[in-house]
């Protein structure tokens, strides 16, 4: 790296500082705003940075290094083996799809067989960087399209193995001189046994290590109290692995990623996240910011047209390929777009394999140097294509097919039906079945149904504000409908369907605060209760009691109090038009009315001054 | 003879405006080998734990129900504790011997003077009379009722020096209950304990 540390840090970050809050601001994510921030102070704009973007890049591929070790920490193996079959199917089918067409359209273009593989193989991959990164922002990861598209990075970065290894076979003249042996190019001379076991073995110490050395050291390290040795250790950590992985031609993040899948399940896991999480959060941003600075506007300049075209050529391959996998594969609708979109770029290996080929011979400099720009630029799209299908394709999908079917459910007659299976829902469930009443319960969150499910209840899958559910759900024969779901919006379309397709029924509903609570009211719901008003009534009661009150006083004073507090917001739900002005000057007008009472009273602290056991008014009659 | 196991089930909703109840639970609770139970603070919602109260009642011999005297009778928790609590085949009816031969009594506060609770006065009956269904509930259990200890025009009593004869009073014949010094004959038969209590006392 030229030049003075501080100044390139100085602008790189001033660059993250100004860039990235613009980007949120404008919600396009905190990935494009690093890439344009690199774009900007690239050679080709600013100029602030130079030609070491590049140096810079390989330093800032820790950021991704770092942030597979994050993910495999947040992964149970246990999970990671229920997704084998995505992995190996999906991913292997996208790849080997991808790698063919990309290839066959490079040689219709007219390179020859072998760089034609090359490209194909380079560019099926994609950016795991970015992918990960701007579904995590926008909490996709965790739906069927974000768990695909995982599963298919997680294997790309598995293929950049063998294909490493092909390259040098396709080469068709001399190999330049390596300019670069930093990239995997070292052990290119080793016999393929060899090679093998040293990966085997590579694999194996990490597991092994990572069972039995690594936890003793962290137990360790945390006894001694310095949180920075702690930290330092985490680093040290992810450094040793990523060299052992070079040495052994390994993608670094597959070892990373492995070493944090060993360690997902140690006591340490939490501790290591937080250590981690800033130096992963920078570094992917160095990374992002060197990859808009390394954008070769110049070859951009001299073929403006060319590059468009092909940016443009292999984001629909792409997004073609990858949506027919899907749909080959049984992903619904919703989650197959996701998928599709997301992965439609080239991805960061594309730098690695790219110079690699080059070196092996395999491509030209000219066959090289689009690619990589190409890559870079469609990096640069992404972003803005998740935008458009989470703005405009994702809304249009969903409505038509739910991520998840509805549980199919079989006709009972059980007096009670609960929509909502939460916090709040299941005590209600509790003690009806404590009871002996049987109930039917429906819950729209697929983690809660599976949670309760685990703890041996039967709980449907299903949207409650489908009428055809609530049908199926006995809802026509129930005595009882308990709306315990805790969205606002989706409790009070479901109420409203209540109401209006079974009249008879009684619901029973859970208010999140006072404005939910006059909404149901108006919807002519009788049994309404705000979620937080009985144990906060308890809460009070033990506090009275702990001033010293008796403890019967104390519970009159609560039912006293409950009573008062429910005549006062019937009131104010009478009032309740939606006009949040008028709502507030009556409650103004009822505070102020109170507090005169509690003035003209002489008895300030009785809020129960019913006379009750008052024996006082009777002494005269003695 | 091992002493006699004397239960105070004690109930008054609202014992901070007290006067007399308050010092008599005081000293009861002075009592050695006494056990006290105030319903009122452990059940606050009426939510009473059945095998609990039953639990209690079988590890005592005498159980004094203390409370002032509401409407001519008990304030409403003892009512609820004697329907929740008396479970008919446990203390009454086929296989009900839970209870059998322990002692019941009431020890009680009235506002009326003493002369009130008359045929002729105002309140028209006596307290044995008033008390009588308490008497049956205890004979209907196989239990003996004892004569009520009862303080008159508690109301007008309100200084600590008027009510503590009534403390000593009660203290001493919780005493003697546990150490069956009273003449339980009697006891049965009169119309208070008062004047017993005084008697047995002066005999020693």
């Amino acid at each position: 790296m030229s030049g003075d540390l501080f100044t390139q840090a100085f602008v790189y970050l001033t660059a993250a500082l100004i860039a990235v809050p613009i980007a949120n601001r404008l919600g396009l994510g905190s990935v494009l705003g690093y890439l344009f921030a690199g774009v900007v102070i690239g050679p080709f704009a600013l100029g602030l940075v130079g030609r070491e973007g590049q140096d810079v890049m390989h330093f800032a591929e820790f950021g991704v290094v770092m942030m597979l070790f994050l993910i495999g920490l947040e992964l149970r193996p246990s999970l990671l083996w229920e997704m084998r079959r995505t992995i190996l199917g999906l991913g292997g089918l996208q790849v080997v799809v991808t790698a063919i067409v990309v290839a066959g359209i490079a040689w219709a273009l007219g390179l020859a067989p072998g760089p034609a593989i090359t490209t194909g193989m380079i560019l099926s991959l994609s950016s795991t960087a970015i992918v990960l990164q701007s579904l995590s922002e926008k909490n996709l990861l965790r739906t069927a399209g974000g768990q695909a598209s995982f599963s298919v990075l997680l294997f790309q970065d598995i293929a950049v193995i063998p294909m490493i290894a092909v390259i040098p076979l396709l080469a068709s003249r001399a190999p330049e001189v390596a300019a670069d042996a930093a990239h995997g190019a070292g052990h290119a001379d080793r016999p393929a046994w060899l090679q093998a076991l040293l990966v085997l073995a590579a694999i194996g110490g990490i597991i092994v290590a990572g069972r039995f050395l690594v936890r003793p050291m962290f137990r360790y390290l945390a006894s001694t109290r310095q949180r920075e040795v702690f930290t330092a250790a985490a680093l040290f950590l992810v450094i040793a692995i990523t060299l052992l992985m070079q040495r052994v031609g390994l993608s670094a993040a597959l070892g990373t990623f492995l070493a944090g899948l060993v360690l997902a399940e140690s006591e340490y896991r939490h501790e290591l996240e937080g250590d981690l999480e800033p130096f992963k959060g920078l570094l992917l941003g160095l990374f992002f910011i060197s990859v808009g600075a390394s954008i070769d506007f110049a070859l951009l300049m001299e073929q403006p047209l060319l590059i468009a075209a092909l940016v443009l050529g292999l984001v629909v391959v792409k997004l073609g390929v990858l949506y027919v996998v899907a749909r080959v594969f049984g992903l619904v609708r919703p989650a197959r777009w996701l998928f599709a979109f997301a992965l439609a770029q080239g991805g960061e290996f594309a730098f690695v394999l790219a110079s690699f080929a080059l070196q092996n011979g395999v491509l030209t400099r000219e066959q090289a140097g689009p690619i990589v720009a190409v890559v870079a630029l469609s990096m640069l799209a992404t972003p803005l294509l998740l935008i458009v299908v989470e703005r405009f394709v994702l809304p249009r999908v969903t409505d038509a097919t739910p991520e998840r079917a509805d549980d199919e459910i079989p006709h009972h007659d059980n007096p009670v039906v609960i929509a909502g299976f939460g916090r709040f829902g299941q005590i209600v469930g509790r003690l009806l079945r404590a009871t002996g009443y049987e109930t039917t319960v429906l819950d729209h969150d697929a983690e809660t149904v599976e949670g309760v499910q685990r703890a041996g209840l039967k709980v449907y899958y299903g949207d409650a504000s489908r009428i055809e559910l609530l049908h199926a759900a006995g809802c026509a024969r129930a005595k009882v409908f308990v709306l315990a779901i805790d969205d606002r919006e989706r409790s009070l379309q479901i109420a409203r369907a209540v109401r209006q397709h079974f009249p008879n029924l009684q619901v029973i509903a859970r208010a999140w605060d006072r404005l939910h609570y006059y909404e149901l009211r108006k919807l002519g719901i009788t049994h309404v209760f705000r979620e937080t008003f009985g144990s906060a009534m308890e809460a009070g009661t033990a506090t009275l009691r702990a001033l010293g009150l008796r403890a019967h006083q104390a519970h009159r004073a609560s039912q006293a109090y409950r009573a008062q507090d429910a005549r006062a917001l019937e009131e104010l739900a009478e009032l309740w038009d939606g006009d949040e002005d008028v709502y507030f000057a009556a409650v103004r007008r009822a505070n102020e009315e109170a507090e005169r009472l509690l003035k003209a009273s002489a008895k300030q602290r009785e809020i129960v001054s019913d006379g009750a056991f008052d024996n006082e008014v009777l002494r005269p009659d003695a | 003879m091992a002493p006699r196991r004397v239960l105070v089930v004690f109930a008054h909703p609202a014992l901070e405006r007290s006067r007399v109840n308050r010092r008599l639970f005081d000293a009861a609770r002075q009592v050695e080998g006494i056990t006290t139970h105030d319903l009122y603070e452990t059940y606050p919602s009426f939510a009473i734990d059945v095998h609990r109260e039953q639990a209690l009642l079988l590890e005592h011999d005498v159980i004094v129900l203390q409370h002032p005297f509401y409407w001519y009778s008990a304030p409403a928790i003892v009512k609820e504790w004697l329907d929740v609590v008396l479970e008919h085949g446990w203390a009454y009816g086929v296989g009900g011997d839970a209870l059998r031969g322990k002692l019941l009594m009431n020890a009680t506060t009235t506002g009326g003077a003493e002369a009130a609770y008359h045929p002729e006065g105002r309140n028209r009956f006596t307290m044995r009379h008033l008390l009588s269904p308490f008497d049956q509930s205890a004979h209907l259990c196989g239990m003996r009722y004892l004569a009520p200890f009862v303080v008159h025009g508690a109301l007008r009593l309100s200084k600590d020096d008027e009510v503590a004869p009534w403390s000593r009073r009660y203290a001493q014949m919780l005493a003697m209950l546990r150490d069956d010094r009273l003449d339980l004959g009697r006891a049965a038969h009169a119309e208070t304990m008062n004047v017993l209590i005084d008697e047995t006392e002066a005999a020693r």
